[in-house]
């Protein structure tokens, strides 16, 4: 349908993808490959980015394993408090992350009883790589839960049921009708956590300033040498998280084809 | 009941069961081994929680299940062998047609290691797929040719049959069917209606068949039990149902209608004789055997004098009852027949029709209608 509207509220439009598109490309057009080849060969750079990596990646495994559960109970079930209990899920989203660090340091900080009891393990939270993955599991969960439970509500309980009236368990209709019919958003939510995580700096910043993760190098780089040097990092890591949104956008968009 | 298999006897004993808004008080019933038994009610009636709950997968406040002398309360779904086939879409849809109908006979014969970790199943699964028991339960419900499709590729007639096979592969103690033909057109539905009477006959599976229409109930049903808000108003056979209504809800839901059994034997025209306990009646059908004809009441004529030829069925009778109701009166009449009793048919003659022939009860009328007004099924 033709509308007259269209041309003018597309040049106001225009000016917004303007404004998001233009600066990331202008950092990532700034940097010759050379130099970006030069910076991520930089032993502190190199280490900064596949740390960062490695912790997101742990955190979306430890959500893979405590938040699918979670999420097939709010999809399948019904009980009193389940509202309350997806607001907590939400809730990491709309607190100023530099907060959200303060408050994970109160519990798994040294003086914190979480924090203490994982001391006599030998496991420390501040200033160490479990200290990022807290941070990057507390602000990005819910983009793997709330996928998970919507691909499970969008599984048809009948074929669960018709699956234990042929002989299956609970536990393996879960994993032979629910799990595989709601895969295709559990990637998509998994590739979306990882890369909220990969990105996250307030929360981190405050649990581990070192060892250091991409986002806080370049704030360091850039608080400590200016603009010159905190680019080329920025420049890397603006390229990779491209990455990874492409590759979402073309995993979930298989997502609704299938 | 007729079958000589008394296998996968069903009991309810004064089953109580909540689920949100839906209650059942209390609910008492009996179905015997081999049975094809219909639970009959309109949208809303609580039948599908109520075959759910058979099946294992709500379990009622109180009372208890029993199948073949066992008592099933507590059992889980998978442990009962009760299948079920719902009205649509609830086909595996990741699997092909015949990895969907080897996925319950995979479950038979899996290990306890493959219980504990189900996503080793998948290679067993495809092996049953590929074997003997599957080919031969697709070959019964007609469907070989569909054993690699997926069922997003296939008709809404094809998915029930898949359905079908599925859920009987396994050789289920009872068959539960959750209105299995109301989402097909009107062909397929009559199509399926007679796969599922051969079915039952060559397998002599106890079914439980659920559905809001009398026709189908009719048409399948050794008995059948009329269900309003989750309590049961009627059980009986068709003819008992529709003849004897027990209440006035049974007496709406099954209409005013002339229904009776018949020998259906097809001639050359097009159209068929059927013999109604000694009685001829023409109507077009392409049906073989035992039937049922059914007549609407607005479709018969009555006259005192005997009636014009245009009318394919015309008989003469006795009025035995005249029942007003709104702007029509419902008239019955008694036809003779050359066997025992004597057929009530029930005309429905407007106010104006019937003041022109001034009815008794105990006066003799002639009754017809033509062979489009007679539907057989």
């Amino acid at each position: 349908m033709s509308n007259r509207l269209y041309v003018p509220f597309a040049v106001v439009g225009a000016a917004l993808i303007w404004f998001v598109g233009w600066p990331l490309l202008r950092t990532v057009g700034a940097s010759s490959p050379r130099l970006l080849w030069q910076t991520l060969a930089e032993p502190q750079v190199g280490d900064a980015i596949l740390l960062t990596f490695a912790a997101s990646a742990a955190a979306t495994v430890v959500a893979l394993v405590l938040g699918v559960p979670l999420a097939y109970v709010l999809a399948r079930a019904d009980f009193p408090g389940k509202a309350l209990i997806e607001a907590v899920i939400d809730l990491p989203v709309v607190v100023p992350h530099s907060a959200a660090g303060i408050a994970l340091l109160m519990v798994f900080g040294r003086s914190g009883a979480v924090g203490r009891a994982f001391a006599a393990l030998g496991v420390r939270f501040v200033s160490a790589l479990p200290g990022i993955v807290i941070a990057m599991l507390f602000v990005s969960l819910a983009f793997l839960v709330n996928a998970a439970r919507d691909g499970f509500r969008s599984v048809d309980p009948r074929l669960e049921a018709v699956a234990r009236t042929l002989g299956a368990t609970p536990w393996e209709a879960f994993w032979q009708v629910a799990l595989p019919l709601a895969w295709r958003n559990i990637l998509s939510g998994v590739i979306m956590m990882w890369a909220r995580g990969l990105s996250e700096f307030g929360a981190v910043v405050i649990l581990a300033y070192h060892p250091m993760v991409a986002p806080v190098l370049i704030f360091e780089r850039f608080e400590s040498y200016g603009l010159a040097y905190a680019r080329p990092v920025a420049t890397l890591v603006i390229l990779i998280s491209l990455f990874v949104f492409f590759l979402l956008r073309w995993v979930s968009r298989d997502a609704t084809r299938h | 009941m007729p079958h000589a298999t008394n296998a996968g006897a069903l009991r309810l004993e004064e089953v109580r069961l909540r689920l949100g808004a839906f209650q059942v008080q209390s609910l008492s019933l009996e179905v015997a081994g081999g049975e094809y038994f219909v639970l009959l009610g309109p949208t809303g009636a609580g039948k599908t929680v109520l075959l759910e709950t058979i099946a294992g997968l709500h379990r009622p406040e109180s009372g208890r299940i029993w199948l073949d002398e066992e008592e099933i309360t507590r059992w889980p779904p998978e442990r009962r062998g009760i299948g079920v086939v719902y009205q649509d879409d609830a086909l595996f849809p990741q699997w092909t047609v015949a990895e969907n109908v080897a996925f319950g006979l995979a479950m038979q014969a899996r290990s306890p290691w493959q219980r504990a970790f189900p996503w080793l199943g998948g290679r067993a699964r495809r092996a049953a797929a590929r074997g003997e028991a599957v080919r031969e339960m697709l070959r019964l419900l007609r469907i070989e040719h569909l054993a690699h499709r997926t069922p997003a590729h296939l008709s809404g007639g094809e998915q029930q049959r898949v359905a079908l096979a599925r859920a009987l592969v396994v050789r289920p103690r009872v068959l539960l069917l959750d209105e299995p033909l109301s989402a097909l057109d009107p062909q397929r539905r009559e199509d399926l209606r007679q796969e599922l009477r051969r079915l039952h006959q060559q397998l002599g599976t106890t079914v439980i068949h659920v559905t809001h229409d009398f026709e189908e109930a009719v048409a399948l049903g050794q008995r059948i039990a009329v269900l309003r808000q989750g309590q049961i108003e009627q059980v009986g056979t068709p003819e008992a149902v529709f003849r004897h209504p027990a209440t006035p809800f049974v007496a709406e839901f099954v209409g005013t209608r002339n229904i009776f059994p018949a020998w259906a034997e097809p001639r050359e025209d097009g159209l068929a004789v059927l013999r109604l306990q000694g009685l001829t009646v023409v109507a077009p059908t392409p049906l073989r055997g035992p039937v049922h004809v059914a007549v609407r009441p607005e479709d018969i004529v009555l006259s005192r004098v005997a009636l014009a030829s245009s009318l394919r069925n015309t008989f003469a009778g006795q009025v035995i009852a005249l029942e007003p109701r709104g702007a029509l009166t419902y008239v019955t009449v008694a036809v003779p027949t050359p066997q025992a009793a004597a057929l009530p048919f029930v005309a429905a003659v407007t106010a104006r029709a019937l003041d022109d022939l001034v009815l008794q009860p105990g006066e003799q009328v002639f009754l017809g209608f033509k062979a489009s007004g007679v539907h057989v099924f």
